[in-house]
């Protein structure tokens, strides 16, 4: 082809970020191999898959004029994405479309609720017990269910009387010269603070200070219930805060939140703020970070044995983080630990999707083979990086499933029993 | 001795100027016949740029055709609106051009009642995130997006109810005479291979591009100019509303959406066949450099197709020296019997689409003084019977109606066409409403087969559904997957580089290696049940020289290829 005049100087604008994601749909060649890797729509009618309601319906919307609302069914995995040879952005287009639907016809009171994890957490810690107790109330979870639309089975973690940020505060910083800065996300905060200090130890140990500074919600939640300015300000709050804190590494524990700010924020939200893309350079999983410690000889490896037998779970956005699996590249070198590897997909939770009534059948039936495995395989525990997916397959399979990085931290801490079964 | 049929006027052309004629002259009580050498609205009406004009692209060069296409956009909104979508348009003024331009151009709309209001660059890329963040001005028009083959069907279908015949697939072979008067004509009836004679009190030529030839058949002069216009459609919406550069003309400067597609357009050269109209690499290239200017990143887009059509131009001076583009665009109204002494027949040339209702009637007032009665117009103010649902049509129709059968899902109406939303069930309605119709037919009626796959999944469904439904044998099914991969290629030859190609390279696995496209039963090679009689120019029925035929016109089938795309 000729050369190109360019009239304007550039279209950058239009190779990066939201923009791109849309541009992306062009690469379809309608090859239906994202149809068939898609595990929600297999699972229900109401669901065309992928190419259906990604780049095939995008083509007939424009502005807010659209109204199919079967792409509210699409669980935001991003499978499709992953396994499309084209490089077509489907599971991003999905989230977009999603939101310009929710934009028309607004988003449900249950939705608003389950998209803001930090508010829950808020209300819930000074009447703690109270709150743990009601959400495990039977009559009380049917009343949820028929005014909120919360479904009466879906896992609901419990909510921890104290924080991870008040623990943090009074706890002493390690003096290491090399700091980093922890990203702990709302779930740590409020439901699972003692994964917050598992991490900071393992850290610690390996003789970096830790800076926790204030933060808040990554708008992850708000983005996959379709509100997408909430979710803009939320992400662009937690970017300069974490942007202000120290020019380091960033961490993250949860790997969906983790990869809100390495690229989904940028790419699905189209936030174009310079701190987010300062953060999102610098932002680290935090098994992706103690595997590159270690490729460069800098990780403790003063581990204890740890005998048991675990079966890891990747969650579909650890996954999507297209960085291998670095869980099990870790604590391969954890003495006495035996790890099986899980091959399936998805348990079907995708953070908020499987807690709404009319979606959680379909998210169990996702789950089953999953869970189906797990129950054959009767291991000591199940590991697996993201939150609502380990309350997600607990629930199903009533084993313990925890974050692999209690179990680094207990062969640091020098082995010991096995992780107890949540409620 | 051929068949022979009566009617008070004869019209030959069936684009949109022939149907609107037809419609116009049904709704004033005159008895009609329309005729047209292929399917109705298969000319350049079939293959323009689908822009409904506010009349700000003439304001400055050609304020009386600016105040028609206005005045004609408003009456078109009343009477023909599920045929239109109301995109808006936007005319921007880019780096590239001559902001003195605009200072005119707004100065220029108010006296040809072009409605237009100055918004901020600023709330004009809000609307079109596309835009060139580069622009200066930006001025927002009454522009919409057309599809001609839902027009030219209603104003056909309703003169039809009126009492009207239509007759596609019938070329107009000669003009019949009696002395110097015009008494009708022959026509070839390609479908039932046959002639006939139609013997009219008056006869309208609305042959567009081809509007001299046919005049040449009663021996008179008309000295058309058929101006060649190039277009390519991307793959998916660029913009919502129109867009256009605001300066006095260029190529590639207009960006409409029509349907799923975003098209770029156009060229303009004098060509001497209006059969002649096939995209070079060259002006495809050029087209969408252009493009960047407007929508930067246009170029680097998915090309889907490409097509060009001939701009039925009557000059005002004929000689060296003409720039083709300063020729007017408003239409005349020739009666012979004024001009060279031959009664009974009226040519139309000129116009655009846009205005064909203005031009409709002005000719059916000629045809009327030929007639000696005097008959009102009513098209202004009369609903064509558009297909569709209520409202203007909107983009998401289809998705919506494809979620309402999700809705009702028991999985029995699958899609046939995935790209353009097509179910079974429209398929078989319209090949049972429509017997007799190709593959080619159906595409216009129902869009099957112009997505981004151009054919590659739904031909050969399609064909396996009509097959199964027992309105396609085996011997058709076979010969119709065939000339569809052959023809294919042809269509797609201007675009296949980049996604297209990829794409192209799918569907030929899917034929080749999944189908054995080649090696299946042997049947009889496809069939055109059109005879190729020459006539004595040298061209066959059609007007066009020998041997350049295309498998578009066989009643087989034809493949998505560089075709109309309303
Ligand atoms: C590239 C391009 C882009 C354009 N874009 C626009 C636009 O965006 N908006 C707009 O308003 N206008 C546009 N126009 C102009 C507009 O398309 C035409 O003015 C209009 O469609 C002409 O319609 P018509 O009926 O006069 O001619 P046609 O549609 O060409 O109809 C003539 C018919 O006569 C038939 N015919 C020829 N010979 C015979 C025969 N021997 N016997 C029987 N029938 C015969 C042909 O098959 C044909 O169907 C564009 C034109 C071009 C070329
Ligand atoms: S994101 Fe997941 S649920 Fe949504 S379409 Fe892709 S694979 Fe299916
Ligand atoms: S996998 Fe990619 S190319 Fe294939 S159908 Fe899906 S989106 Fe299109």
């Amino acid at each position: 082809m000729s050369a190109r005049v360019d009239p304007m100087g550039s279209s950058d604008h239009l190779e990066s970020g939201a923009a791109l994601v849309r541009s992306s749909l062009d690469a379809c060649i309608k090859c239906t191999i994202c149809e068939s890797a898609c595990p929600f729509a297999v699972a229900t009618p109401l669901f065309p898959g992928p190419k259906t309601v990604g780049p095939q319906a995008e083509r007939f919307r424009s502005g807010l004029s659209s109204a199919d609302w079967s792409v509210d069914y699409c669980s935001g995995c991003g499978i499709c994405s992953r396994v499309c040879p084209q490089g077509v952005r489907i599971a991003e287009i999905n989230a977009q479309a999603r939101a310009r639907l929710k934009e028309r016809t607004g988003i449900p009171l249950r939705d608003q609720l389950l998209a803001r994890p930090d508010v829950m957490g808020r209300l819930g810690q000074p009447v703690a017990p109270l709150f743990n107790r009601a959400v495990e109330t039977p009559a009380v979870r049917t009343i949820m269910e028929r005014t909120l639309g919360i479904h009466r089975s879906a896992a609901i973690p419990r909510v921890s009387p104290r924080t991870f940020q008040s623990w943090s505060r009074r706890h002493p910083p390690a003096p290491g010269p090399d700091r980093v800065v922890y990203f702990h996300g709302c779930s740590v905060n409020h439901f699972e603070p003692r994964l917050g200090r598992m991490v900071v130890a393992v850290l610690e140990h390996q003789g970096l200070r830790v800076d926790v500074p204030e933060q808040g919600c990554c708008g992850l939640p708000l983005q996959s219930n379709g509100n997408f300015p909430a979710a803009r300000r939320y992400l662009t709050r937690l970017a300069h805060r974490l942007a202000a804190a120290a020019d380091v590494s960033v961490i993250a524990s949860s790997t969906s939140c983790g990869l809100m700010l390495k690229r989904e924020g940028r790419e699905i939200l189209g936030v174009d703020d310079p701190a987010l893309a300062d953060v999102s350079r610098r932002t680290w999983d935090i098994f992706e970070f103690l595997r590159d410690l270690h490729e460069r000889g800098l990780l403790r490896t003063d581990l204890q044995p740890v005998d048991l037998c675990v079966a890891y779970h990747a969650p579909c956005q650890q996954q999507n983080h297209l960085m291998g699996k670095p869980a099990i590249d870790i604590l391969s070198l954890v003495p006495g630990l035996r790890i099986i590897e899980l091959e399936r997909d998805c348990c079907g939770v995708a953070g908020t999707y499987g807690l709404k009534r009319e979606k959680h059948d379909i998210s169990m039936s996702v789950g089953e083979d999953l869970f189906h495995d797990i129950r054959g395989l009767e291991p000591d525990a199940v590991l697996c990086d993201s939150e609502t997916c380990r309350w997600q397959i607990a629930k199903a399979t009533g084993y313990p499933v925890v974050h692999p990085v209690e179990i680094l931290h207990r062969a640091y801490s020098g082995g010991g029993r096995p992780p107890r079964a949540r409620g | 001795m051929p068949d022979a049929l009566d009617c008070e006027l004869l019209v030959i052309g069936g684009g949109s100027t022939g149907a609107g004629v037809a419609w116009d002259a049904a709704l004033r009580g005159l008895q009609v016949i329309l005729v047209d050498r292929s399917d109705l609205a298969t000319g350049t009406t079939g293959r323009f740029h689908g822009l409904l004009h506010s009349g700000a692209r003439y304001v400055v060069r050609d304020p009386a055709g600016a105040r028609d296409c206005a005045r004609e956009n408003a009456v078109l909104r009343r009477v023909a609106a599920p045929a239109l979508e109301d995109t808006g348009g936007l005319f921007v003024t880019t780096p590239l051009d001559d902001v003195e331009y605009s200072n005119h151009f707004l100065a220029a709309c108010p006296a040809a009642e072009v409605p237009v209001e100055e918004i901020p660059p600023a709330e004009a890329l809000r609307r079109e995130p596309r835009l060139n963040p580069a622009i200066r001005r930006a001025f927002s028009v009454r522009d919409a997006s057309v599809d001609s083959w839902k027009l030219v069907w209603a104003c056909a279908g309703g003169a039809r109810e009126l009492g009207a015949r239509i007759l596609p697939y019938h070329p107009v072979l000669a003009l019949l005479r009696d002395g110097s008067r015009v008494t009708g004509a022959r026509l070839r009836d390609l479908r039932g291979d046959r002639e006939l004679e139609v013997r009219a009190e008056c006869v309208v030529n609305a042959g567009g591009a081809w509007g001299g030839r046919i005049a040449g058949l009663a021996g008179l002069h008309v000295g058309v100019r058929p101006g060649k216009g190039v277009m390519v459609a991307v793959n998916h919406r660029l913009a919502g509303a129109v867009v256009n550069r605001c300066h006095l003309t260029g190529d590639g400067d207009i960006v409409v959406p029509s349907h799923s597609v975003s098209i770029i357009g156009t060229t303009d050269t004098a060509v001497e066949d209006p059969d002649d109209v096939e995209p070079t690499a060259a002006e495809v290239a050029a087209m969408l450099d252009a493009g960047d200017a407007l929508l930067p990143g246009l170029s680097r887009a998915r090309a889907l197709r490409v097509w060009g059509g001939a701009r039925p131009l009557l000059p005002r001076a004929e000689g060296p020296g003409i720039d083709h583009r300063a020729i007017s665009r408003s239409h005349s109204v020739i009666r012979h019997s004024q001009v060279d002494g031959m009664a009974g027949l009226v040519t139309i040339v000129g116009g655009k689409l846009t205005t064909f209702r203005l031009m409709a009637e002005d000719t059916v007032d000629a045809v009327c003084q030929e007639l000696g009665t005097d008959r009102r117009c009513a098209t202004a103010e009369t609903p064509i019977p558009v297909d569709g649902p209520h409202g203007h049509h909107r983009l998401s129709h289809r998705a919506e109606a494809f979620e309402h059968r999700l809705e009702r899902s028991d999985g029995t109406d699958p899609l046939v066409c995935e790209c353009e939303m097509v179910p079974r069930s429209e398929l078989l309605a319209a090949a049972r409403t429509h017997p007799g119709s190709d593959l080619d037919d159906l595409r216009r009626l129902l869009r099957i087969g112009m997505g981004p796959c151009q054919g590659g999944f739904c031909t050969f469904r399609t064909a396996a559904i009509l097959h199964e439904a027992g309105l396609l044998d085996a011997t058709r099914a076979v010969s119709v997957l065939l000339s569809f991969v052959e023809e294919r290629w042809k269509g797609q030859r201007s675009v296949l580089w980049g996604q297209q190609l990829r794409q192209s390279h799918l569907d030929e696995w899917i034929f080749q290696g999944s189908l054995d496209l080649e090696h299946l039963p042997e049947t009889s090679a496809p069939q055109s049940t059109r005879a190729q009689e020459p006539l004595p120019n040298g061209r066959d029925p059609l007007g066009r020289p020998l041997g350049t035929a295309t498998a578009q016109d066989d009643r087989i089938a034809s493949p998505p290829g560089p075709e109309p795309e309303p």
